[in-house]
């Protein structure tokens, strides 16, 4: 016991070693990439400022490029992006009057909480809906589920929220059609839990329905792939019940295709959720990011970009330490 | 040629795949005939506003909030998608299959510095990539179609790749090899179309979802301004969410029916060509 879990603790440092080998130059990467693209933007800081103003003279847009340092050459301000970078400095958005950073800082949040939700929503479903699918492969439950699975993987997301908001907000009236909570609705505790909760429905159910799709296709894959192999058919020799040996044996393998799956696609979660949010008027970085984008105001479209990246990385480091730790198999590349 | 005939006979025999089938040939006729049905420019004012759908029977389908006929923008609407589509579609496919087949055939040094290509495209969340990507070249057809294509190479190469590192040591290669076969021509007649299948399965996919991310970017103002797409229609009709619904629901029935289209002859060929996945 003692020697298995310092072996695992052996195989999750090396993984972490590995990882980070492999995700540093990644980083690095796309740090160079962002900022000539940010480059390759029509406009500079300074004409963004001069836009907002609403008029600037010659001098001005001169006083302006040499204040934000657009007047040196590409590689001194390739170092200041770098050394600003390193001192969690985004740059500063004219539109919004204040850092990127701390803009992005304000409406992150949001945005995890509806990824999260989401999430959650789209594997709990998935699942059910994978297991029953492989419970009764080939019939005609199977047949009309993976139907609603096609159908769910091809509908956008936006439409899905707008659907959502003719159903049930404007023809019923159950739940409210967009925003964070109710404004000046005075409520706390209980109340104010239940508020926010109706809130996150049909957004999050927007974004999930996609994932939801994906997730059912592959537990139902993963399942069956195992179905007649030996050990489950050992397990249901000595007896087990049917629900034991699918939900113990045949759900267990899908749990580490479902978490690379799962790794894989958070960069389209976070590319919905700018859709979403903007459907749903959700104050997060999605939203933030269309505006930016309206608004030409790419220092911020620039670092949600980045930002989006680094979530990406992180996250599938930490999808292949999960999987170290899940199973001793994998192999250490 | 036997393989063939039951490759299609297996499809034919799908009845969800000859569905899916069915519904792409109506959204590509529409695409081709958009200007012998509806001529004249979708986007012009032909009528009074909010004519609600089969009410009138010279607009079938009703008009907009400026009077545009629905239904003339839903045919025309077809060639953005269908053009889209299957352009960035075929840049993609380009970008993989070269990259995935020169990482996979050569190996070593240049196997590494393509996969790390890979790992850092992959590391960008890729609608975002692609709204940088339009919103900095100002959004035509031709840009939203480069920006789709360069977000959307990745798996192709990563499948190219696999396949041609477990053909490279086979003994029709090596085969080839001996009789003097130049690098070019065994890559292009002897591996390359022995990856087809599993390449084949994922184009319908890429196409279904390059259509997606077209319509999201119309959705959000960023289609091109000239040409009445799915996505714009949707998002034009969005302000009167609440008085006329119809003008949400039928651009976006059309284009959920195309998308599942694709997805249906996706899993058609899939069961064909990968037997072994069929449905047990």
């Amino acid at each position: 016991m003692v020697i298995s879990r310092m072996m695992i603790s052996h195989r999750v440092a090396a993984t972490i070693r590995r990882t980070l080998i492999q995700a540093v130059p990644t980083l690095c990467a796309v740090i160079i990439i962002d900022f000539f693209l940010l480059k390759l933007a029509p406009g500079d800081a300074a004409d963004a400022f001069a836009a907002e103003a609403g008029s600037a003279t010659a001098e001005t847009m001169t006083a302006l490029r040499v204040h934000f340092g657009l007047d040196q050459p590409l590689l001194v301000q390739f170092v200041a992006y770098i050394d600003n970078l390193l001192h969690m400095s985004l740059g500063f958005s004219p539109l919004y009057g204040m850092p990127v950073s701390q803009l992005i800082a304000e409406r992150l949040p949001g945005s995890l909480e509806l990824m999260a939700t989401a999430l959650v929503f789209a594997l709990v479903i998935g699942i059910a809906i994978g297991v029953l699918m492989a419970s009764f492969a080939g019939g005609p439950m199977d047949r009309v589920l993976s139907i609603v699975t096609l159908l769910f993987y091809s509908v956008p997301g936006f439409w899905v929220g707008l659907m959502l908001i003719v159903a049930f907000s404007v023809r019923l009236g159950w739940l409210p059609s967009g925003g964070f909570e109710t404004i000046g609705g005075g409520l706390t505790g209980w109340a104010a839990f239940v508020d926010r909760v109706r809130h996150l429905v049909l957004p999050a159910t927007s974004l999930a329905l996609f994932f939801v799709a994906i997730y059912a296709r592959l537990v139902r894959a993963s399942m069956l792939e195992v179905r007649d192999q030996d050990y489950v058919r050992t397990a249901s020799a000595k007896g087990l019940s049917r629900r034991a040996i699918t939900l113990r044996h045949m759900l267990w393998n899908a749990v580490i295709p479902l978490t690379t799956v799962a790794g894989m696609h958070v960069g389209a979660i976070l590319g919905g959720a700018v859709v979403v949010e903007t459907v749903f008027s959700w104050p997060g970085l999605g939203r933030l990011a269309f505006e930016a984008m309206l608004k030409r105001d790419f220092s911020v479209l620039l670092g949600i970009l980045l930002l989006s990246s680094l979530i990406v990385i992180l996250v599938n480091m930490l999808v292949d330490l999960l999987q170290a730790w899940l199973d001793p198999r994998i192999e250490l590349r | 040629m036997p393989g063939r005939a039951t490759t299609l006979g297996n499809i034919v025999r799908n009845p969800t795949a000859v569905a899916g089938a069915a519904i792409l040939a109506v959204v590509i006729l529409s695409a081709l005939l958009a200007p012998v049905l509806f001529p004249g420019d979708p986007l012009d004012i032909v009528t009074q506003p909010f004519l609600p759908p089969f009410a009138n029977r010279e607009y079938i389908l009703g008009s907009d909030s400026l009077g545009r006929d629905v239904l003339a923008g839903i045919v025309h609407g077809a060639r953005v998608s269908v053009l889209v589509g299957l352009a960035s579609t075929a840049i993609g496919l380009l970008i993989g299959t070269a990259i995935g087949a020169t990482a996979g055939y050569v190996g070593g040094r240049v196997d590494d510095a393509l996969v790390r290509l890979t790992e850092i495209f992959q590391a960008f969340p890729p609608f975002l990539l692609v709204i940088v990507l339009v919103s900095i070249a100002e959004p035509s057809v031709a840009t939203i179609t480069m920006a789709i294509g360069t977000v959307s190479w990745t798996t192709i190469a990563r499948i190219v790749r696999a396949e041609f590192r477990s053909m490279k040591r086979r003994e029709f290669v090596v085969a080839a090899e001996c009789l003097g076969y130049g690098n070019l021509r065994i890559i292009i007649h002897e591996i390359l179309p022995n990856t087809l299948p599993p390449v084949i399965v994922t184009t319908s996919v890429m196409v279904a979802s390059a259509i997606l991310t077209e319509s999201a970017l119309a959705f959000l103002g960023l289609g091109d301004p000239n040409l009445v797409s799915w996505g714009s229609m949707i998002g034009s009709g969005r302000d009167q969410l609440r008085t006329a619904a119809y003008l949400v629901e039928l651009p976006g029935t059309a284009l959920v029916l195309s998308v599942l289209a694709l997805n249906l002859l996706g899993d058609g060929l899939n069961d064909a060509l990968n037997p072994r996945s069929r449905k047990r």
